[in-house]
Formats: C-alpha cells, structure tokens, sequence
C-alpha cells in the first residue's frame, strides 16, 4: 500500500512553470509519477512539460481530479499556496520551500486546522513511495520499492538512510521528509503512525535532529502503539547551544533540545538508536531479523 | 537576527510601548552630549551607562554602570567603550575572551525618584514550538535569570497562548495583568504594555521579545528597562528597515564571509573541518567526526552546488582556522552529480597549490560516485576517497592517528 503517494495519486505541481518548478516537475514525470498538471496564476490554458496549466488550484481539482499537490512557490508567497491547495480540497500538500516566516507558518498550520487534508513540509525534500510516486526533490535512483519507511527532518541525511537501506538489500514503502522548520504539517509522530499503520512497512526508521520535542513525542507513540522494528538517529550530537544549525528549527533551546536527551527518550521507547549514521541501514536490518 | 537594546527598544517605542529612554553614543564626545538629553528629558543627574553587545547578562561582567552625575557618566564611558565585556553569554563564557563593546546606551535612571517602590517583572513573547502559535511568558520574578526561575519556582512563570487567527484578546491581557498581582492605573498601564508588545512583536516578524525586567514605578507606570529582540531571518524580505539593524562586527568574520558566499558556516573548536550539501547531513557528518575521535572544527552546508568555485572558498575558510588538522568533505550527489563534485574538489586543490597542508577526505556518495571516486584516485592529489560513510569515518580515525 505504502503511504501518502502512489501510482494513481493525481499531482499538480504549484509553481509550476517556474525554474524549480520546471526542473523538478520533469524530473517527476521521468520518474514515472502520475503528474496531472500544474498551477501558475496568469498562465492559465498553456501547455508545459506536456501537460495543462492551470490559474488556480480550484480549476486543476475540478478538471484534473487533482488530489495532491507538490509545492515549489517561492518563501513570500508559500504560505499563500498552501492555504489554497487546502481551500481547493487537496488532500496531500507537500510544500518543498525553504525560507518560509515563521508567524507565515503559523497561520497556515491554524488555517488548515479543521480541513480535511495533510500538510507535509516545509523546507522538506518531499515524500516518495519507490516505483510509484516521487514527489520532491530527492533523486529517484537510490531508493528502491521495499518495506521501510522512513522519517526524516532533512533532505540529504534522508537520501543517505535510504541509500545504506538498498544497499543492505531491503528497499522502501515510503520515505516522508517532513521538513526542517520549526512549524511543520505532519510532526515526526503523525508520519510514524502513517507507517506504523501501513500493512506493508515492516520497519520504520525515524531520523531526528536538534530542536523541538517531536522525536520526544513520537518515541512516546511508538512506546505505547509501536508493532514494528524502529531504527533511531539524531543528528547534532556535537552541535552547540543557541546556534542555528542550517535548518531554522535546528537550535538548542532547552536541556529537551539536545541530542544525548532526544536519543535517551527515544532508547527508553524501545527504539534501535543508533551513534552514528553510519550504521542506520546494518542496524534496521539486524532489527528485522529480531 | 539579533539586535542590539537600543534597536529593540526603538522598535518597541515605534509602537507605543513604553520604555527606559536613551541615547546612543560611539565616542566618549558622544557619551558626553547623550548625557546632557538624557539628563534633560528625564530631568535627573543620575544615568545608567549600558555596553551594547549581542549577549545578556551584561551587568554581570561589569557592563552596566549607574552614574551619579555627568562626570561620572563620562568615566563609566571611557571604561566601557572599547571594553572586552565578558558575561556568562559571551563566547567562552566569564572565562573567554569576551566581546568587545563599540556602543554605549546612555539611559535614564527609570527606577527614579523611588527605588523601593518599583517592582521588577518578566515579559516575554515567542512562538510555542509544540502549540504552533504565539504565547506570552511572564513572571512576578522580574531582573532574574528566567529558566532559574522556572527551575526553581515553576508556578511563578505563567503562559497565555495566542490564537493564530484572532490575536490577543482584551481578556489576555487582563489576565496577565490580574496574574502580575496589580491594581488601579498600573493595571491599566499593564495590559496596554502587553498589548501593543504584541502588536509589536508580530508586526516586525520577531522570533523573541524579552523585556527582562518590565518595571513598575512608584507611578504606575509600566516601562521595558531592558529588552533583548531577536528576529525570523526568513522575514526580514519584507522587513526592509529592520534588515538594516543588522550589525556584522557583532558576528564572527569568518561567518559573514561565508555567508556572502551563500554557504552556511558556524565556527566551533575542534580539529576536523568539514564541508557537506545539506544541514542535516552536515550535523550527522560532524557526529561522525566526533564518533572517529575528532572534534569538528566548523559547520558548513556547501548547499545545492558544489562546484570548483565553491569548493575552493570553502576550503579557503576552513583552512583559516589553524586549529584544522584533516578535512573531510561529504558530498551526497542526488541533483547534483558527483564527478562535478570531484572536479570541483580537484580544481580547488589544484589552484591552492601548497597552501592545503592538512590531509583530505572526501567521501562522494550517489549519482556517479565511482566515477568519482576513480576521479580522485587517480589524480595524483594527496585526497584520500570513500563512497560509504564508515569507509569515511574510518579515515578520519585514521589520519588523527586514533
């Protein structure tokens, strides 16, 4: 089954005639994901990459049965798009920007509250079930269809988990980048009980990093409701208090913030925790043979 | 971004809260006139000299002086300025180097004409990761270190939480002021305070308002003796007279430079130098360093593109830190294709000649990473290569001789 994308999703690009936007949606359709068409306010009733533009996210549900929607609008104007995949009924919203105003983000997350649909990212590489569906940026040829899922709030430390998967011989179901912001749709808990629930992962390997309580509040779900092998890891081990790391969310605020707190929260939940990234793919393979 | 008192308190003054008034002085011909208007507009002989740096706590390390008169005002000046302020937030702490101080807030003495009849709070405003909206802290237990405080009297630190659609609502505001324990025109003073703080806070895109201590005179007045302001980088776009409060001396060179280059760079001390695409990796990549006995030396996010131009201004800051004993260079070619990466990296080095006197790892992973790796192999450059990151890590141990 695998999660959130598949073959037969219905996706739109927003931002679609743009220079990411074009470069990354043919990247999809090479991939062979169902890419119905895009949105670019202005350019509506053109062609591009083969495929319709529409001047709003309304227009491509109602005559593309769009269902999701992959986001590359530029920082100022994200926050916009997100809010009107949501009013559109998308089901699937995955916002790749980085950059995004927090208090931008805060009004999203409340606008979308109480609508039917999910909100993956921001600043994330996007989500792909392997052979099915690649909607991001991630480069397709490292993963392969299999049973892990993966969680992960960074792009290339994702790409290197699910690369030392294959290369353990085991592929995919879906991996999740959900976003390196401080405010993001889908926590690290809401993408492991996507998994957890998901009849054909088998292992879930969850990849955290400094800042916020989210790898804290989804080892305690995994305590409580986990039913699989999870393989943990926690990048920013050696990173120094009050300094932002790259990502916008990865600071150490609190004592709760810190690596060494994270990875003994997440050892007492019963997850493989791993030191090193190194050995992410060796140890999620031991965890399956039990 | 962080900013400095007085940028914050002019932010804070635009929008009608009330704050301790001051002038800026660079000089001590400076300090001298801003203590003649600070005099005149508070109409009182006694000052507060203040050492403008991006650290709190600067009282500590004797960096805020009340002078009696103009004299006075003028020799707490003249040690200041051009002082190496050490406060616990400095780098290194009490027993670092310090920072050095090139402003001076000349400020009135707000606790006048009655000391003993004012009360010190804690305000402070930022955004709640977990309840993904804005919210109030505050604290009877003003002019103290606030996490001592929660630490140690936890049900002395309140929060109000502020709906993302609505904004704070009269009753929010009462409520702090109620929780404060004040009455009459301080009351009134008090949630006025608290509302235009807000307005404040999420008109100029903040990512922290502290105003620690929030002062209540023997009038009732509610004043920001201090203020520590810092702001969503991401929003400063839309900010353009904010983004101009920027001070870079406040910032380490090498970091600015770095930026400039649009790579992400964060000093630390250790012996490894690193150079990575993406933060996340980067972070794990330092972890590595750590777990192969070294210690990083820096955070660099090269980003998206990874050719010999960029390569080679990464190498060159790396290299400024004498302290750097090997590099390792990790590279997941995704977009990206690793055997550019490996021309970039031996251009680079090609170009440096013998100014790389440390050893090189470079571990090229995805897109062509053979290519590559035969690339570097074959070169006849001293770059040791890996594909997987334990070979990586590996090497590291290796060349530290571990």
């Amino acid at each position: 089954m695998s999660v959130l994308v598949h073959k037969d999703s219905k996706i739109i690009v927003q931002g679609f005639t743009g220079k990411e936007g074009t470069f990354h949606a043919s990247q999809m359709i090479e991939y062979g994901t169902n890419v119905v068409g895009g949105v670019t306010p202005g350019k509506g009733g053109q062609e591009h990459l083969e495929r319709p533009v529409f001047n709003t996210v309304a227009e491509a549900v109602e005559k593309a049965g769009a269902d999701t929607s992959v986001i590359f609008v530029p920082p100022p104007f994200a926050a916009d798009a997100i809010m009107e995949a949501a009013e559109a009924g998308i089901k699937v919203i995955i916002c790749i920007t980085e950059g995004i105003p927090v208090q931008d983000m805060v009004k999203v997350k409340d606008y979308i509250a109480n609508r039917d649909c999910r909100l993956v990212g921001p600043n994330c590489p996007g989500v792909i079930t392997p052979g099915e569906a690649k909607c991001g940026i991630m480069p397709g040829f490292i993963h392969n269809p299999g049973k892990i899922g993966i969680v992960s709030r960074s792009g290339t430390l994702t790409y290197e988990a699910g690369d030392q998967v294959t290369k353990v011989g085991m592929g995919q179901s879906t991996c999740i980048g959900i976003g390196g912001d401080p405010i993001v749709g889908t926590t690290t808990k809401e993408a492991v009980e996507l998994l957890m629930n998901d009849p054909e992962t088998e292992g879930i390997i969850m990849i955290g990093e400094i800042g916020g309580g989210m790898e804290a509040e989804a080892a305690r779900y995994i305590k409580e409701h986990g039913t699989k092998p999870v393989v943990g890891f926690i990048a920013g081990q050696t990173a120094p208090e009050g300094r932002t790391m790259g990502h916008a969310g990865a600071i150490i605020g609190g004592k709760e913030d810190t690596a060494a707190a994270k990875m003994a929260i997440m050892e007492e939940c019963g997850i493989h925790v791993v030191k090193s990234p190194a050995e992410i793919g060796a140890t999620m393979a031991k965890a399956l043979q039990g | 971004m962080n900013l400095h008192e007085y940028q914050g308190k002019s932010i804070l003054e635009k929008y009608g809260v009330a704050i301790q008034r001051g002038v800026v002085a660079e000089t001590l011909e400076e300090a001298a006139a801003a203590y003649k208007k600070v005099q005149e507009l508070s109409n009182n002989d006694v000052v507060v000299v203040k050492a403008q740096i991006h650290a709190g706590g600067r009282g500590k390390g004797g960096g805020v002086k009340l002078a009696k008169n103009a004299d006075e005002a003028q020799e707490h000046a003249g040690n200041i300025l051009g002082m190496m302020l050490k406060t616990p937030q400095t780098p290194g702490g009490l027993n670092g180097p310090g920072k050095l101080v090139q402003k001076i807030l000349i400020a009135e003495d707000a606790y006048a004409p009655d000391f003993d009849a004012c009360e010190e709070y804690y305000v402070s405003i930022l955004m709640d990761r977990e309840k993904k909206c804005n919210v109030i802290v505050y604290s009877t237990e003003g002019g103290m270190d606030i996490e001592t405080v929660a630490e140690e009297t936890p049900e002395l630190v309140h929060k109000e939480w502020v709906d993302p659609a609505l904004g704070l609502q009269g009753f929010q505001a009462r409520k702090v002021a109620f929780n404060l324990g004040l009455s009459g025109a301080a009351f009134k003073n008090m949630t006025k305070f608290i509302a235009k703080l807000y307005t404040a806070f999420v008109e100029s895109d903040a990512s922290l308002f502290e105003i620690n201590p929030c002062l209540k005179t023997a009038d009732d007045r509610i004043v920001a003796v201090d203020c520590k302001v810092t702001l969503d980088n991401n929003a400063l776009y839309r900010h353009k007279d904010l983004a101009e409060m920027r001070d870079v001396s406040e910032e380490d060179p090498t970091e600015v430079e770095a930026q400039s280059y649009g790579l992400n760079f964060v000093n630390l001390d250790g012996n490894v130098g690193c150079m990575v695409n993406g933060a996340g990796l980067a972070m794990a990549t330092m972890d590595v360093i750590k777990l192969s006995g070294g210690e990083p030396a820096n955070f660099l996010d090269v980003g998206g593109t990874a050719d010999a131009a960029r390569v080679e201004q990464a190498f060159r800051i790396i290299l400024r830190d004498p302290k750097v004993e090997a590099i390792l260079i990790n590279i997941f070619g995704g977009i990206v294709r690793c055997d550019r990466v490996a021309q970039g990296v031996i251009d680079a080095y090609k170009n440096m000649g013998d100014e790389i006197q440390v050893p090189i790892i470079v571990r090229l992973q995805g897109t062509n990473a053979d290519i590559a790796k035969k690339m570097i192999d074959e070169s006849g450059l001293a770059v040791r290569s890996a594909i997987l990151l334990q070979e990586a890590a590996d090497l590291v141990a290796d060349v530290l001789g571990k």
